[in-house]
């Protein structure tokens, strides 16, 4: 970002000349399917009405950047879809609040993203409009559900683009797409205009080739807004200021590097990787975290049940897909949702009715949220007492498009990174180790809540 | 019916009352909260339920629901959740209504009635706050249901009682109190035609002293407080004649047919919905402190019930006259003014209760449409007290050109209007004499014993003077001059 804005400034290169060097990157390689839509013409107009602002010297500290943004994000007057048939169409009358303050700051936003259907999964390939291919090898999945916003990152389609993060949806796939990823403290980003997962959960954040551009982006987006009630008024920092070097405590959990899904040249690279930093001088410590088999299920009864009732909007009624079969209001609804939604969603709604129903409520929901409480209270303890807590951000690297039919595999797959959506603290993840056939996977510092600058300072003088 | 009600059975009622609230915007958006705005104005996407939106609460909800809280002497939730409550319909634009399922703001608390059988004490179990839901239309469009989401998102109060209430008249009196009071507290305009304020009865019949309660039903569709008391009567024989039949009563919804009087089945119990509330995300717990409560407490406008007190115990009023001035909070008010300016408490409740009231109803309009102010009432009395004006001719003449030319003062109208007493006792001589001279032989009459002529000659005084000769003093005299 910084090369690109100078660059603009020598004049170089127009905005507009950028912008259709992009736009020429994501002609060249549709067939990754990353984004749903391009906004050819207006992020040209847009490129032209920036550039004259940098002219002028007025222009907001986002001018040059060219964003994506995930298909479940609000940009008024523009199609937003979840990447699902029952939203066909639907065009958001109104800016989702972070939509506005970035283009406040004059980001021009190229297009919207694909993903899996309502951010329900990890690989991309529960996308109505088909699987996203992975830029780095075509044949291996881009990780999900933001893949789309990866994958346009990693294949130079846009200098940055927006996820959302449940259970790992940024973090994953920017570990399968070596990129950094960031899912903030829930409530550091206004949730207004997203469309709802799981609500107790769901975060915006950024992709980008460098944290200190994820920062910038976090900065601008970060504050309390009055539309979002769980936002924090919290301070926003200046998330992208470097920091001086310091050494940190750092933790692992013992838990995840015996873990038996873990990639054993992974295991023993990030072993590794932690002897350099206590050769740099961090000091770091072996924690025990006796939760790290609950997480997963808790994850699920939880996200479930809050996506079951949130998604309950889409029934046919007021706008997006009805069925030509509806007749009365009951088909309406079954025939409106059985054919619109795809069969991840479905499953996860029926899971979430279930878990939510009178008699299961107690043995399932009710439970669940107290192992909430256990993880919650259990890593926020720990990061009391150290920095950050370390982890591969995925316990091996991009699997094959197709290759994960079992969907309880497929949940698995989210089992290092659903401790901070539980937990509601900030965690990157950032390009640190390769697999054996090169391909990348990530290093994943979490932090405790609001930690946001620390851990992206820490996260940059990582960076190569 | 009424007589097996009164000797074998007992029927156990209690309500659930759904106040709409007063408030500028929704529970959750900033749309506005109008009633009889065009269909569909007043909503946002927030309204509308359109992706990504997410509610806010409006803190003045919060407010309503401590006033009625305190005017009910509920215990108060100092932590407030809400919950999501799922369903699917057409008029519930986000597919789940949020209300407080588990925590409502107050508990407990009671409605105090009377009844033509005394005094009576029906026990709350709670209150909570929710958002109402748009409203489905279906008999403007022969082929299509309407849907109209200017409502949906509306703030209201629901008031649910004990199961204390025994009768129709009970019911009826329970909910002309609760609209008393939610109008005094002006947090809801309680109309029921309209549907701002709404209720539905859970109605079962047993034994008289029987340790169980029979079966439950709710009735429904009740638009009036008169309604409701109708619909549980219906109701209430309707279970007694099956329970003497030995037939089975249904767990059901049923609705109230208001041109037959009746009620019929509209669903079954065990078709309802499993509502799977959970608490809902997208809120924090609002929190309420002690201060706070302090604050609404000391803020608190008289209620009716220590109105009635006050007027029955200290004013020395009557329980009548004091039922009709509380029965609208503007009433009371204009009594509470009126009572500023003159001590005659009586009158001033008469004048209310009689020639005022008439007066609104007959041209069916409220008391702040009443055209003579306050001080101005209090005036008229303080002029027949001190013999000004005679009571008859206040009410015949001066009270109707005052709510004519309600900018002149009572006492200048009654000069202009020539209506001043006279009390003079040279010039009330004079008219005097003149009746006796007018009618020599019945004066002889009176002499010989017809006592009952004086009122003879009062008339043909009072025609004379128009009215204004004052009738104590008159009536002295002509019997001073007769017995002579």
């Amino acid at each position: 970002m910084r090369e690109i804005r100078e660059a603009l400034l020598r004049e170089d290169y127009s905005l507009t000349d950028l912008v259709k060097h992009y736009q020429s990157k994501i002609a060249e390689r549709s067939h990754l399917a990353a984004f749903r839509e391009v906004f050819t013409d207006d992020s040209l107009e847009r490129a032209s009405e920036v550039q004259s602002k940098i002219k002028a010297g007025t222009a907001g500290k986002l001018a040059g950047m060219v964003l994506a943004i995930k298909d479940n994000i609000c940009y008024r007057d523009h199609e937003v879809g979840a990447a699902s048939k029952i939203l066909e169409g639907f065009i958001s009358p109104y800016h989702a609040t972070i939509v506005e303050r970035l283009l406040a700051e004059d980001v021009i936003i190229i297009g919207r993203t694909s993903c899996d259907e309502f951010a329900m999964g990890s690989s991309n390939e529960n996308s109505a409009y088909g699987p996203v291919l992975n830029p780095l090898d075509e044949a291996l999945v881009p990780g999900g559900s933001s893949g789309g916003s990866a994958a346009a990152v990693a294949a130079g389609m846009c200098l940055a683009s927006l996820g959302s993060d449940t259970g790992g949806s940024i973090r994953q796939p920017a570990s399968f797409c070596g990129l950094v990823g960031l899912k903030p403290t829930y409530g550091r980003v206004s949730r207004y205009g997203l469309l709802a997962y799981a609500s107790s959960m769901d975060q915006i954040g950024p992709f980008a080739s460098k944290s200190e551009d994820a920062a910038l982006l976090l900065e601008v987006m970060a504050g309390k807004d009055s539309k979002d009630n769980t936002s924090s008024n919290h301070r926003v920092d200046e998330y992208s200021e470097e920091g001086k070097a310091r050494t940190y405590e750092l933790a692992y959990y013992k838990e995840i590097v015996e873990h038996p899904g873990l990639d054993p040249q992974l295991k023993a690279d990030f072993l590794a990787q932690l002897e350099i930093l206590r050769s740099q001088g961090h000091k770091v410590e072996e924690l025990s975290f006796p939760y790290l088999n609950d997480l997963v299920p808790t994850y699920n009864v939880l996200s479930n049940a809050e996506a079951s009732s949130n998604l309950s909007r889409y029934d046919g009624i007021r706008y997006g897909y009805r069925s030509e079969n509806a007749g009365d209001i009951d088909t309406t609804y079954t025939k409106s949702r059985s054919e619109g939604f795809g069969p991840e969603v479905k499953r996860r709604i029926m899971l979430g009715t279930f878990v939510l129903s009178s008699g299961y409520y107690d043995a399932y929901y009710s439970k669940a949220q107290k192992v909430r409480r256990l993880i919650r209270d259990a890593t926020i303890n720990a990061l009391s007492d150290c920095d950050f807590i370390l982890s591969p951000t995925t316990p091996h690297s991009a699997f094959k498009i197709g290759d994960i039919q079992d969907p309880v595999q497929m949940y698995l797959e989210d089992i290092f990174t659903v401790q901070a959506n539980l937990a509601g603290v900030p965690s990157v993840s950032i390009p640190k180790f390769k697999s054996a056939s090169g391909m990348p996977i990530g290093l994943q510092i979490t932090a405790g809540p609001f930690e946001e600058k620390k851990m992206l300072q820490f996260a940059r003088s990582l960076e190569d | 019916m009424e007589h097996l009600l009164k000797g074998k059975y007992e029927a156990v009622i209690g309500l659930e009352v759904h106040a709409q609230l007063i408030t500028a915007s929704k529970a959750f958006s900033s749309d506005k909260n109008e009633y009889g705005s065009s269909p569909n104005s007043n909503v946002s996407e927030i309204s509308l339920g359109l992706p990504g939106t997410l509610p806010q609460f409006n803190g003045s909800v919060l407010g309503h629901a401590i006033k009625l809280g305190i005017a009910c002497g509920c215990e108060i939730r100092h932590e407030n959740r809400f919950d999501r409550k799922n369903y699917f319909y057409a008029d519930l634009p986000k597919g789940y209504q949020i209300t407080q399922d588990k925590g409502p703001i107050c508990t407990g608390g009671k409605i105090h009635l009377k009844t033509s059988l005394g005094e009576k004490v029906v026990n709350l179990t709670r209150i909570h706050m929710e958002e109402d839901s748009g409203k489905s239309i279906h008999d403007q469009d022969p082929y299509n249901s309407l849907v109209d989401l200017n409502r949906a998102g509306v703030p209201l109060l629901e008031i649910v009682s004990e199961p204390d209430i025994r009768t129709g008249e009970e019911a009826y009196q329970y909910l002309t109190e609760v609209r008393k009071l939610v109008r005094y507290l002006e947090i809801c305009d309680g109309n029921m035609e309209e549907g701002s304020m709404r209720c539905d009865a859970n109605i079962s019949v047993r034994l008289k002293d029987a340790p169980e309660y029979g079966r439950r039903v709710e009735v429904k569709n009740m638009n009036s407080i008169r309604n409701v008391q109708r619909a549980i009567e219906y109701e209430v024989g309707r279970h007694i004649e099956l329970i003497e039949k030995g037939e089975e009563i249904k767990r059901e919804t049923r609705s109230f047919d208001a041109i037959k009087g009746t009620t019929f089945g509209m669903r079954s119990k065990e078709m309802d919905n499993d509502y799977r509330f959970f608490p809902e995300p997208d809120l924090l717990p609002v929190l309420v402190n002690a201060e706070d409560i302090d604050r609404m407490k000391s803020r608190m406008p008289a209620l009716p019930n220590e109105l009635y007190a006050k007027y029955t115990k200290e004013l020395g009023l009557s329980e009548y006259d004091a039922g009709v001035i509380i029965d609208s909070k503007e009433i009371a008010l204009y009594f509470e003014d009126m009572i500023e300016h003159t001590k005659n408490y009586k009158a001033a409740a008469n004048w209310l209760s009689g020639d005022v009231k008439s007066h609104l109803n007959k041209y069916g309009i409220d008391i702040a449409h009443f055209p003579i102010r306050s001080k101005w009432m209090a005036e008229l009395i303080t002029m027949i007290d001190e013999d000004k004006i005679s009571y008859s001719l206040a009410a015949q003449k001066l009270f109707p050109a005052m709510i004519g030319e309600p900018k002149t003062s009572p006492f200048k109208l009654a000069v202009k209007l020539n209506l001043i007493q006279e009390s003079d006792e040279l010039a009330l001589m004079e008219l005097v004499d003149e009746a006796l001279a007018a009618f020599p032989e019945k004066v002889e009459e009176y002499k010989n014993g017809k006592k009952g002529l004086i009122g003879l000659f009062m008339g043909e005084i009072m025609k004379k003077s128009k009215g204004k000769a004052d009738p104590k003093k008159t009536n002295a005299l002509l019997q001073e001059k007769l017995e002579a």
